[in-house]
């Protein structure tokens, strides 16, 4: 009873505690309002450095213009997008079935392993952009051309850290599974792959992004063949024409929509992990 | 005064050894002609130093490894589930809960959870945690952990539980009181316990039965009995009776590592 009292009286607050109160109130209004300023800054800068050196929009556009373009362009810009996100939410939802797929054949048979991961490798290493024209030449849709190429760069993260995963499980646990005489598959369902989920959502956050980056890219080496445009071709158009507003207002859909790519997928991996890994712990002290 | 009971002998036997052996890469000889003859209901402790080959007994038992040599007898067929395991660390699943966690050897004989929620409760009480049945093991203390792998290893009521140095990373007055609550537990279910130790006091509070062993090459030295009757009261620790044992299992260890007592 002495305990649970002495816990509940309000005491004087001590110096770290004034440190640690302190340091939170910075921590949650920092994070938010020092970037916020330095945005504010960096586009004042931007815009003082075009109205002052008098640089003309199809050189430099002003922040106010290329506000004005996105609000303008925005139903053409809209339907780009679209096209983008969509071929990168395929890509990576390709990825996520592979990488997992592969990964689990990997830790099932050493030998399927010791026969793949050199060419999962060598896939891994060999630049997008070089690989990318001969997709096209040899994949008569275009859909399916842009899919394999954001796959190749994607899905490599899912399938190295998923089998990471699959192979981290606990020693003792495992042998913990062998004497109650587990099967294969139970021993995948039920140990190997929780084990594996903090690894796996590792790698899907950046296989989220390469999908995005995988898509642009090809769309870039793709061009349009009849099917509707993607941001990237809208970027290489309004390149070809001099409209420079319009590739900042392209650029900025995309770099947003890789921020909300990223930001989902955190806020799936704290979900799922929040109840039991250590990485979505609150410490306080 | 008159002698000692000593039931033990007359129960029925459950597992034998015979001069079983274990060699890694064909040199290392992790343990060497170990016999030792286990009969329901005993509690014994492999006490000995580091490297004298208990662990790798008790991973020979439960068949985690082949003996290089010798072998090793059940009395009757043996099933799945009539073994529990318990190791250094409480080895749970951290993504499942308290219950889940109890709930793994029923899972893995495909029994669902509705089937053995009364085993998986009882065994939860047994250990004094029938509230923390929706905890995660990260909410719970090192001591009750080792409640829940404990609950883990004896919820299917196995014939036998081996447990490797359970209590060694926990405190003393924790392992103190896991040691009388283990005591209780093994009356209550009737079991069989095979509790490897270096702890001297450990082995003298808890077993019936002592098998002391020396390092390279892992071997048995000698076999002690500790005649004190069960139930073993917290006074036991301060007995003249204990400090007996303890200077009898003390001088045996010694003896085991090669030093004069």
């Amino acid at each position: 009873m002495s305990i649970a009292d002495s816990t509940e009286t309000t005491m004087e607050p001590d110096a770290d505690e004034i440190a640690r109160q302190r340091r939170k109130r910075v921590e949650t209004f920092g994070k938010w309002l020092l970037p916020a300023v330095v945005l504010v800054l960096m586009l004042v800068i931007w815009d003082r450095i075009v109205v002052w050196n008098e640089i003309p929009h199809y050189i430099l556009p002003g922040p106010g213009l290329v506000f004005e373009t996105l609000i303008k362009d925005w139903a053409m810009l809209f339907e780009a997008l679209l096209v983008t996100v969509q071929i990168t939410l395929m890509a990576l939802a390709v990825a996520v079935i592979g990488g997992v797929g592969l990964a689990v054949l990997f830790t099932q048979s050493r030998l399927v392993e010791m026969s793949f991961y050199p060419y999962a490798v060598i896939l891994q290493v060999t630049p997008i952009v070089a690989i990318a024209p001969l997709i096209f030449i040899y994949v008569d849709s275009r859909i399916a051309g842009l899919l394999l190429c954001a796959w190749l760069v994607a899905f490599f993260p899912v399938l190295s850290n998923t089998t990471l995963g699959l192979n981290s499980a606990d020693h003792n646990l495992r042998d913990l599974f062998r004497i109650y005489g587990a099967s294969r598959w139970q021993t995948l369902r039920f140990l190997q792959l929780p084990s594996a989920l903090p690894y796996f959502l590792g790698g899907l956050r950046i296989a989220g992004g390469l999908s995005l980056i995988g898509a642009v890219v090809a769309e870039y080496v793709a061009g349009t063949g009849g099917l509707k445009s993607g941001l990237a071709f809208r970027i290489l158009e309004a390149g070809y024409r001099l409209n420079i507003p319009r590739m900042f207002a392209a650029l900025i859909l995309i770099a947003g929509t890789g921020v909300i790519i990223f930001a989902g997928l955190s806020f799936l991996s704290h979900m799922l992990l929040r109840k039991w890994h250590e990485s979505a712990l609150k410490r306080d002290h | 005064m008159t002698a000692p009971e000593r039931p033990h002998a007359t129960r029925p036997e459950l597992l034998r050894l015979d001069r079983v052996g274990k060699t890694f890469n064909g040199d290392v000889v992790a343990l060497r002609g170990m016999s030792l003859q286990v009969r329901e209901g005993d509690f014994i402790s492999l006490l000995g130093p580091s490297g004298c080959g208990k662990s790798t007994a008790l991973r020979l038992i439960s068949d985690l490894m082949h003996p290089s040599e010798g072998r090793i007898t059940w009395a009757g067929p043996q099933e799945t589930g009539d073994l529990g395991v318990v190791f250094q660390e409480p080895t749970l699943m951290p993504w499942a809960t308290v219950a889940q966690n109890v709930w793994l050897p029923f899972r893995l004989r495909g029994k669902s959870y509705a089937s053995v929620r009364d085993d998986v409760l009882e065994a939860l009480k047994l250990v004094g945690l029938e509230k923390f049945q929706n905890s995660y093991p990260r909410e719970l203390s090192g001591g009750m952990k080792m409640r829940v792998s404990i609950a883990r290893a004896m919820v299917t009521r196995p014939r036998l539980i081996l447990m490797d140095e359970p209590f060694a990373a926990l405190d003393e007055i924790t392992r103190f009181k896991l040691n009388n609550d283990l005591l209780t537990l093994k009356e209550a279910i009737g079991c069989t316990v095979i509790f490897v130790t270096h702890s001297v006091f450990e082995s003298v509070f808890l077993s019936d039965r002592i098998v002391v062993m020396a390092a390279r090459p892992g071997r048995v030295i000698t076999e002690l009995q500790v005649d004190a009757a069960y139930p073993r009261p917290e006074s036991f620790r301060t007995s003249a009776e204990y400090a007996a044992y303890t200077r009898q299992a003390t001088d045996a260890l010694h003896e085991a590592m090669g030093e004069v007592a």
